[in-house]
């Protein structure tokens, strides 16, 4: 075990343990979307669990605990770096909470409320995918305008099934998740796995009508 | 001994004597075929036919020689070779007609129908045509050689060396001129041998980021429990961009063999070359240098009798930019989408399909070879300190000369676009030189004297990047062509990390509204902060420099982004959307037509007077009757903003 000072509290970890998770376990929240707990080989493409290590802004995913790592959380630039990404992802996010599913249970909301900010991307011209459901996949809906593309879907269903039905598709600004099958696959099945949908941050993941879990 | 043992590897004179005697079979037989052709007194005509050569006409100044030959009955051999990177000049062809009594002599611009000419005029009647060279390539009384004009005599060449002057596809003529004799030469000494010579020339990796080579390996090295494996990043994306292509076509060995050294040097026993499909010639070409590599016993098992097995092989990739990543390259080399991943680990810790792998550019494994023939210290008597040896850039965009350069590092780049690539053309002013492609910055005048290395680029806000250069004049609009990488790196974000993938969207699209005249106060602000956040926040490479562009051109030429957003004006009057093309009454001439008859929209009329207008209603603003108004008159000119051209009435009868 070691310690690590994290803004002002002395936390104790395994030598070589995530510090984003870290931080998480021992109460401090950090805003996340992609980390996946344990995960080997963090996503870090949400870009938002900012810290600052040695004067520069690091993502925490990214970084092992190590003997006397001094870690704040709560910096200029990590909360401009912060915002700056809750921003960009709100400029590609359809708000309508009242609708929503996820309402109330929201990574997003979540955030917004921790970094002080408002569910509108300021300043950012906002940019909806149309037609914003993409189906795709045999029995999976997903809305590409909720989507914050933070890949956990792909992960859990690679994870589970060592094959992911779910896939990164298209490049740069129109990337989206998107059902992926070989042609040659048996065709697939509704098993009553729904890791991708559990584990969505925004609920953008739906079983399509008629399909029940 | 001892020490031989330590290395790890069995060294004793019988392995060396083999190894001399094989390669010694194999570079005497090169040697004999090289005599035999030097000494065959027929006429010799080199053309270059790399893919920018084919591209502008060569397979078919080729032919045409060809038939001329074999219609008029001459004898002469067709030499087959790569590209020398003098763009400007292409379709090339260098002849040596030892008969006629004069020297070698490079043809320029070589039509089809210049190509008959010459067989029939020089080779059949002994007449050079000197109205149509462009110098004698040795030095001579007769004839002005091309080592007079800087373009040729600036340059250095250590890893272009034999690019236009060997047949890529024949290992014999690489090996005549001392090729591979570096891979048997390091085949008889340890390994760390090969690293030390690496370490010690301080080459940095020529991908972009300026890494040491010799580091880069040795990491891989201390990877003691993994197996390894080298590769080749030859996946050049760059818009503008184009040595690793031309050195994989032009001399595809000099790279094989940088490759096999690396391989050597860190224990890998398979190397890759990634080749982006986009490149069928480049491929091709690799893939033909492999297999002759192959079958003389350079490469595949017990190389040479030393006890080493190396295999090779070709990657395609897909053409997705992002995959000249390291970490992206190795996730598609493994047939996933190319996405860069979080370095550390390295792919030295763990690459491809966990081995310990080393990714190196083109030039990087191309420099090696020479390096380890002539030494260490040798490769630091050119370039600064910090960067040794030469550069290589692809110098495009408005220079008289453009093409491939190849430069000691710290040459300025005054000297690199005014000297050796003839500056300007059309006398006008030079504005701004864009390096390092989409991940640079353009530098405006007063870096001219700011010599070509690593480091001081990056100082002055550029990088050296692969080694792309625009060259833009003064009718170059900066937000525009911040606007144009933007677009590109945009497209090409892999789409995983939220400052890339949004982030460069939005700084598209308020490069894209100032363009059009829709810019609006704070623009400015909301684009620096957007650029300092991705360039802070991004995941990979490609993202933390793709604000590059908009970062320079805002810090060099911030007055042109106020004039499009306060004035709608673009003081280079190069956007559509802010500029308009007018014709001066008093220069036009009466009757003359030229712009009426190429202007696919009908917009040009003829006034009262005979003379001529634009309707601006109906102008696209190509710029074609600008194109063909007569030098004589030069009436046309573009005006920005739109509103200040001149306004001319259409005649009502014609309106009609």
């Amino acid at each position: 075990m070691v310690q690590i000072l994290v803004d002002n509290n002395i936390i104790e970890a395994e030598n070589g343990a995530n510090l984003l998770q870290t931080c998480l376990e021992n109460g401090i929240y950090i805003p996340n979307l992609c980390y996946l707990n344990d995960s080997q080989e963090p996503f870090a493409a949400c870009r938002l669990c900012f810290v600052e290590i040695d004067g520069h802004p690091v993502a925490a995913c990214t970084q092992k605990v190590s003997e006397g790592l001094q870690v704040q959380t709560d910096t200029s630039a990590v909360r401009s770096l912060q915002k700056t990404a809750f921003r960009l992802l709100l400029s590609v996010h359809e708000i309508k909470c009242k609708e929503c599913s996820a309402n109330k249970r929201c990574d997003l909301q979540r955030i917004a409320k921790f970094l002080k900010v408002g569910l509108k991307p300021k300043g950012l011209e906002i940019r909806l995918k149309d037609p914003g459901l993409d189906s795709g996949h045999p029995y999976l809906i997903v809305d590409q305008n909720r989507c914050v593309l933070c890949g956990k879907c792909v992960q859990v269903c690679l994870q589970k099934h060592g094959h992911s039905y779910l896939t990164f598709a298209k490049r740069g600004f129109d990337t989206v998740i998107s059902g992926y099958i070989e042609p040659d696959d048996i065709p697939l099945t509704f098993s009553g796995c729904t890791l991708c949908i559990d584990i969505c941050p925004v609920m953008a993941i739906s079983l399509k009508e008629g399909i029940k879990s | 001994m001892k020490k031989q043992k330590e290395k790890g590897k069995k060294l004793n004179p019988i392995d060396n004597k083999i190894i001399d005697e094989k390669f010694g079979a194999i570079f005497a037989e090169a040697q004999r075929r090289k005599k035999e052709r030097q000494n065959n007194s027929i006429p010799k005509i080199h053309i270059g036919l790399s893919t920018c050569g084919i591209a502008a006409g060569a397979m078919e100044t080729k032919t045409a020689f060809e038939e001329t030959l074999s219609q008029r009955g001459i004898e002469a051999q067709i030499h087959c070779v790569g590209c020398i990177g003098h763009c400007y000049a292409e379709p090339w062809v260098i002849i040596e007609n030892s008969e006629s009594g004069f020297p070698p002599i490079f043809y320029p611009q070589v039509t089809a129908g210049k190509a008959k000419m010459l067989t029939k005029l020089y080779l059949e009647e002994g007449d050079p045509r000197l109205e149509h060279i462009l110098g004698a390539m040795e030095e001579n009384e007769m004839i002005p050689s091309v080592w007079e004009f800087s373009r040729f005599s600036k340059e250095k060449r250590i890893v272009m060396d034999l690019c236009g002057k060997i047949d890529p596809d024949d290992i014999n003529e690489y090996i005549a001129e001392d090729g591979y004799s570096s891979w048997a030469k390091a085949l008889k000494s340890p390994p760390d041998e090969v690293l030390k010579q690496v370490l010690g020339s301080g080459l940095r990796g020529r991908g972009g980021a300026g890494f040491l080579t010799g580091k880069k390996w040795e990491l891989a090295l201390k990877q003691t429990h993994l197996e390894k494996i080298v590769i080749c990043n030859a996946d050049e994306g760059d818009p503008g961009a184009y040595m690793d292509r031309t050195i994989l076509e032009s001399n595809p060995h000099q790279v094989l063999e940088g490759l096999a050294l690396c391989a050597y040097a860190i224990g890998a026993h398979k190397a890759l070359f990634y080749v982006r499909a986009e490149y069928p010639l480049a491929v091709k070409t690799i893939q033909n240098a492999i297999s002759q590599a192959m079958e003389s016993g350079i490469i595949g098992k017990d190389i040479l009798g030393s006890g080493f097995d190396l295999e090779m092989d070709v990657f395609q990739g897909s053409g997705a930019f992002v995959c000249g990543e390291e970490t992206a390259l190795i996730l598609s080399m493994e047939g996933s989408r190319g996405m860069p991943y979080h370095r550390p680990p390295y792919p030295a810790e763990r690459g491809f399909q966990g081995l310990s792998t080393v990714i190196n550019n083109v030039k990087t494994l191309a420099a090696v070879p020479p390096i380890l023939k002539n030494g260490a210290s040798w490769y630091r008597q050119t370039g600064t300190p910090e960067s040794p040896g030469t550069a290589i850039f692809s110098v495009v965009g408005n220079v008289t000369h453009p093409g491939l350069v190849e430069i000691p590092m710290g040459v300025t780049l005054r000297t690199l676009i005014f000297d050796i690539c003839g500056g300007i053309p059309d006398k006008k002013k030079f504005k701004a030189a864009q390096i390092g492609g989409p991940s640079g910055g353009c530098l405006p005048e007063e870096f001219l004297d700011t010599p070509i290395d690593f480091d001081s680029l990056i100082e002055a806000g550029a990088m050296m990047g692969s080694g792309g250069m625009v060259v833009l004049d003064e009718d170059t609009c900066m937000v525009d062509v911040a606007k144009y990488f933007l677009d590109f790196t945009q497209k090409e974000s892999c789409g995983k990390c939220t400052f890339c993938r949004i982030g460069t969207w939005h700084l598209l699209s308020i490069l894209q509204r100032l363009t059009i005249g829709e810019g609006q106060e704070g623009d400015i602000e909301k684009l620096e902060q957007l650029s300092h956040d991705i360039k802070n926040g991004s995941l990979c490479g490609l993202g933390k420099t793709a604000p590059n562009p908009v970062l320079t051109s805002l810090k060099y030429f911030r007055e042109e982004y106020e004039a499009h957003i306060k004035e709608g004006c673009c003081p280079a009057a190069s956007c559509r959307a802010l500029s308009a093309y007018y014709i001066d009454l008093d220069k036009c001439a009466r009757g003359c037509d030229a712009c009426v008859g190429c202007c696919p929209v009908d917009a040009v009329f003829t006034t009262s007077n005979r003379k001529k207008g634009i309707d601006q209603q109906l102008c696209v603003k190509c710029g074609e009757c600008k194109v063909h108004c007569p030098p004589d008159y030069n009436a046309i000119f573009r005006i920005s903003p739109a509103h200040l051209a001149p306004i001319i009435e259409r005649p009502k009868e014609e309106n009609q």
